[in-house]
């Protein structure tokens, strides 16, 4: 189950709407109690794709080497990825799938011109597919 | 001995070890160690014909390997290799 703190969920719908009609992205961070992956920071990312923006994302080599090192140096475990679906469900596609690694949690948002439509969350399971894991948004105290 | 620098989501196929050190002469040298040794490791490095799967970089130092003899790029016994995987994805 994802926690995702008031904080970086604002501003994961903030990129999403301002990125609008584009696809947004980014990486998250947090820390990982038993089952539960608590998410305290994002790293925007600019959506380097080259081509269709509006139904495509790519992040830069150098981007995601960046966020291993921030997820080092702020002694936070690196999550996910997230993303934003404009006008479109927040369910991942083939091409999410085939693109996506182990482990990570994959967040999507569903986004319109003028609102945020939907969020959920995805995990590749053993059989390289994906699997919903369920969202809750809340503020989550530090030292809990 | 050159150092491999593991990916996050990768590590769960090293035993969470995030620095991985092999002498090698090359990086095909140095994937069929970390294979050799990880072998949970190969369906996510590897295709099916063996080859560095697309969807993963692999940099010596801040070089993309593709840009240098991909997987003939000889390494040094100070080389730092990162494994980087590709992300990406989209609506379509």
């Amino acid at each position: 189950m994802l926690l995702i703190e008031q904080k970086p969920l604002n501003e994961m719908y903030g990129d999403a709407l301002e990125s609008y009609p584009d696809e947004c992205c980014g990486f998250f961070f947090g820390k990982e109690i038993g089952e539960e992956r608590i998410i305290t920071n994002i790293l925007t990312v600019n959506n380097s794709k080259e081509g269709d923006k509006r139904r495509r994302f790519e992040i830069a080599p150098k981007d995601y080497l960046n966020a291993e090192r921030f997820a080092d140096e702020n002694e936070l475990q690196f999550l996910g990825v997230y993303h934003s679906h404009p006008n479109h469900p927040a369910i991942p596609s083939e091409h999410d799938r085939v693109a996506a690694q182990p482990y990570f949690s994959y967040i999507i948002i569903s986004v319109n011109q003028n609102e945020i439509a939907g969020i959920r969350s995805w995990q590749l399971n053993d059989n390289f597919q994906f699997e919903e894991e369920s969202i809750e948004k809340q503020s989550i105290n530090q030292n809990k | 001995m050159a150092t491999i620098i593991i990916p996050t989501p990768l590590r769960k196929f090293t035993n969470n070890t995030a620095r991985v050190n092999i002498k090698a002469n090359d990086i095909k040298g140095v994937v069929n160690e970390l294979t050799f040794n990880f072998p949970d490791l190969k369906k996510h490095l590897l295709d099916e014909q063996g080859n560095i799967r697309s969807f993963v970089n692999v940099f010596v130092g801040d070089e993309d390997i593709r840009n240098l003899q991909q997987e003939q790029t000889p390494i040094k016994e100070e080389t730092v290799i990162s494994i980087v995987p590709a992300i990406a994805g989209g609506m379509s």
